[in-house]
């Protein structure tokens, strides 16, 4: 039988070497960087490519958790647990101080979610703890917008992201020089691949979150696509909830991603799936899908 | 598995996009959804064909103008290697960002519409793919489907590229014609029946083939130190390690070091990947690394092999630069130098010659040194880079110049 190293072979041990470099090069040229942490999977690869970088030494810099309150609570429960395990320092930062300060305002209707509100606090994070480089998990082949931005990319006060003004990367010479005020998002595994992620995960024997895994769950069902029922998600009267049984294949909040019917409970299961799928990752972002430029839009108003 | 990065470079209308889309297409990259919404853009642009371009012009700009603007990164993968093609512009005024795209590329795919034959942008390429000593240069004549694929028309191009080909190649480096159709999908992945007088691979078959021998593990030891990595913890007390990737070369446990540009000397304890202790390390590997003995060793540090001669320590030198800001070069002004991951003020002295690269020719007596323009610099540091020329040893000789004002990377040099 066809093994899932036969078909998609080992997961390329350079992109692991390129990333580690870009993260001893943020701890080297930075005063404040930080990890900016979701829970997903890709930024629990981020963490551990950071645990090799500096090893025996710990983690230099804190992860951020910006929470919006939606998040599932099985990704709570592992960030908890992540942050212990390393050793690294844990910030957590609330959506819903934004909203009691009057900053951010709730979104309504049946689409509404906090993925937009995000911004406002991480750019008060941001400004709070001076972080002057904050890395996050992006990777280029999520999102057509994305394919075009740097591994260090700069961004002003605001948070606001330029496409035009862009410095070229010429090698892997990385120029992280910055004015006050301005800070970096840096994306070490933009080379990477959804696969390459999992592919990773599986060679490094790592802990994800449970709902990546197949298990059973109350949905709804909307635009053909099943959402997990939850006190945050605004229903309309037809919108049932029945059982199924489900996994996650990217995890947002509750209220803007949608889960896939799955039975895969080991990590050679979901590759398969993500082989033969149909349906690219982002997909399934609901907040992807709101135009055809959102993430490009996001983006200059300071988004991740 | 490997990964091959690829630059692909082409005028405007030749088609670039539409041969990435067809590779992403043809080695089932892209999935449903993605085409869907491909067939509804293409639909709503009047077109009666999938417009695989829409793929990768992820801007808003672009879209409307139909253009490609700034480089793209796009990913697809065999079972034997990963592929990074980064997609860039080839506007004129754009050349920046077709620099900035090849600089990491191993293959350059350089697209000829074979209706309009070479043009200048086909020369430009073709002699930046020199001046980054990009090893493998494939030359795709697209569009066979508009001249009847004919085999006259595609030697035609041939012949005329032949003489600057043989201007701005460099030995050991591979370059290859193939006749193709992105929009019919032939000769990409897949032979057709319309070519048969045709013989060679098709494209894909080429990148597969292509083993660009670890000439990067024989060349000149070079390990740029990026971190010390002190843990003062109970368990390694007395741990200090150098963390970094290496350049270039092969380094061994047990070697003799010296360390640049002080010139201290000492030998390898340990090579360490996280857990794992290592008996070598090749270029590209990210190590830590431990001395056998105290020395003092800072970011910036470079350790080569005591046992290689000159070890290269540059104050004064000349260089080649591609100009890639606004604001034009001008001479006497001071610019911050970024060789590898060290940094110092330098100043230029003069433009010794300015080359258009498109007719392999050079001007002397510039003043300055445009967007986009390309030139021979005599600059001198602050401090001396232990840099190598760049024909030599590419992955220690090349350099970016930063303005000091703006923090912009305004330039990318090469050692002379």
């Amino acid at each position: 039988m066809q093994t899932i190293q036969d078909k998609i072979g080992h997961f390329p041990r350079q992109l692991e070497d390129e990333s580690i470099y870009i993260l001893r090069e943020v701890a080297a040229q930075f005063e404040r960087p930080a990890l900016l942490f979701s829970g997903g999977k890709d930024s629990i690869t981020l963490v551990r490519l950071a645990q090799k970088a500096f090893f025996p030494g710990k983690i230099p810099f804190p992860l951020v958790h910006i929470d919006t309150g939606h998040n599932f609570p099985e990704t709570i429960e592992f960030r908890d647990w992540l942050a212990k395990e390393t050793g690294a320092e844990l910030i957590v930062r609330y959506v819903q101080d934004s909203i009691d300060q009057g900053k951010a305002k709730e979104e309504s209707g049946k689409y509404a979610s906090r993925n937009v509100l995000q911004t406002v606090t991480l750019l008060d994070t941001i400004e709070e703890f001076k972080f002057d480089a904050c890395i996050g998990g992006a990777r280029r082949d999520e999102e057509k917008a994305r394919a075009k931005e740097r591994i260090f990319s700069v961004r002003d006060d605001f948070g606001q992201w330029d496409a035009k003004r862009q410095r070229p990367e010429l090698f892997d010479m990385l120029n992280g020089r910055i004015a006050v005020g301005e800070n970096v998002r840096v994306f070490p595994i933009s080379n990477w691949t959804e696969l390459d992620v999992w592919n990773y995960i599986k060679e490094e024997k790592m802990e994800i979150p449970s709902i990546y895994y197949s298990h059973k769950r109350q949905v709804i069902e909307r635009d053909g696509m099943l959402w997990a029922d939850s006190e945050y998600l605004n229903k309309e009267a037809d919108e049932i909830p029945f059982e199924a049984t489900v996994r996650f294949r990217t995890v947002g909040d509750m209220t803007c991603t949608a889960a896939v019917a799955s039975d895969a409970t080991d990590i050679d299961v979901i590759i398969e799936e993500i082989l033969s799928a149909e349906i690219s990752e982002r997909g399934a972002r609901i907040d992807d899908k709101r135009s055809e430029a959102a993430m490009e839009k996001r983006k200059q108003q300071g988004y991740f | 598995m490997d990964i091959l990065r690829i630059a692909t470079a082409g005028s405007v209308d030749d088609g670039k996009s539409t041969l990435i889309g067809r590779l992403l297409y043809e080695t089932n990259s892209i999935t449903k959804d993605k085409i869907e919404a491909l067939e509804s853009a293409s639909k709503r642009k009047g077109l009666d064909f999938l417009d695989l371009s829409l793929l990768t012009d992820g801007l808003i700009a672009e879209r409307e103008q139909g253009i490609t603007i700034d480089v793209a990164n796009i990913y697809f993968s065999t079972p034997t290697r990963k592929y990074i093609i980064a997609d860039t512009p080839g506007h004129v005024e754009y050349t920046r960002n077709m620099v900035t795209g090849a600089s990491n590329a191993k293959v350059s795919l350089i697209l000829v519409d074979a209706r309009q034959g070479v043009v200048e942008q086909t020369a430009r390429h073709l002699s930046i793919a020199a001046m980054l000593r990009i090893p493998k240069v494939i030359i795709c004549v697209n569009k066979m489907d508009l001249v009847q694929y004919q085999e006259s028309t595609f030697n035609t191009i041939k012949e005329s590229l032949s003489e600057l080909v043989a201007q701005t190649t460099f030995e050991g480096q591979e370059i290859s014609f193939l006749p193709i159709s992105s929009l019919y999908g032939q000769n990409i992945t897949q032979k057709t029946s319309e070519m048969p007088w045709f013989k060679g691979n098709t494209l894909l078959g080429e990148l597969e083939a292509f083993e660009y021998a670890s000439s990067l593990a024989h060349a000149p030891a070079r390990f740029p130190v990026q971190f010390v990595v002190r843990p003062m913890t109970e368990a390694y007390h007395d741990f200090r390690g150098y963390a970094g990737k290496i350049s270039s070369g092969t380094f061994n446990v047990g070697d003799a070091i010296r360390v640049l540009p002080t010139g201290q000397e000492s030998k390898i304890a340990t090579i360490e990947k996280f857990e794992t202790k290592l008996d070598q390390a090749i270029a590209g590997d990210s190590v830590t690394i431990t001395l056998t003995t105290d020395v003092d060793i800072s970011r910036g540090n470079t350790l080569v092999l005591a046992s290689e001669e000159n070890a290269p320590a540059l104050k004064d030198f000349s260089a080649q630069v591609c100009w890639l800001d606004h604001t034009a070069l001008s001479p006497g002004k001071t610019y911050l130098l970024q060789h590898g991951i060290n940094t110092t003020k330098a100043k230029i002295s003069q433009i010794t010659e300015r080359l258009d690269v498109a007719t392999q020719t050079s001007t002397q007596g510039v003043d300055t040194l445009n967007l986009n323009e390309i030139g021979t610099i005599a600059l001198r540091t602050a401090q001396p880079i232990s840099a190598d020329q760049y024909a030599a040893n590419p992955a220690n000789g090349a350099f970016i110049l930063i303005d000091e004002f703006t923090n912009s990377t305004v330039g990318v040099g090469f050692v002379k």
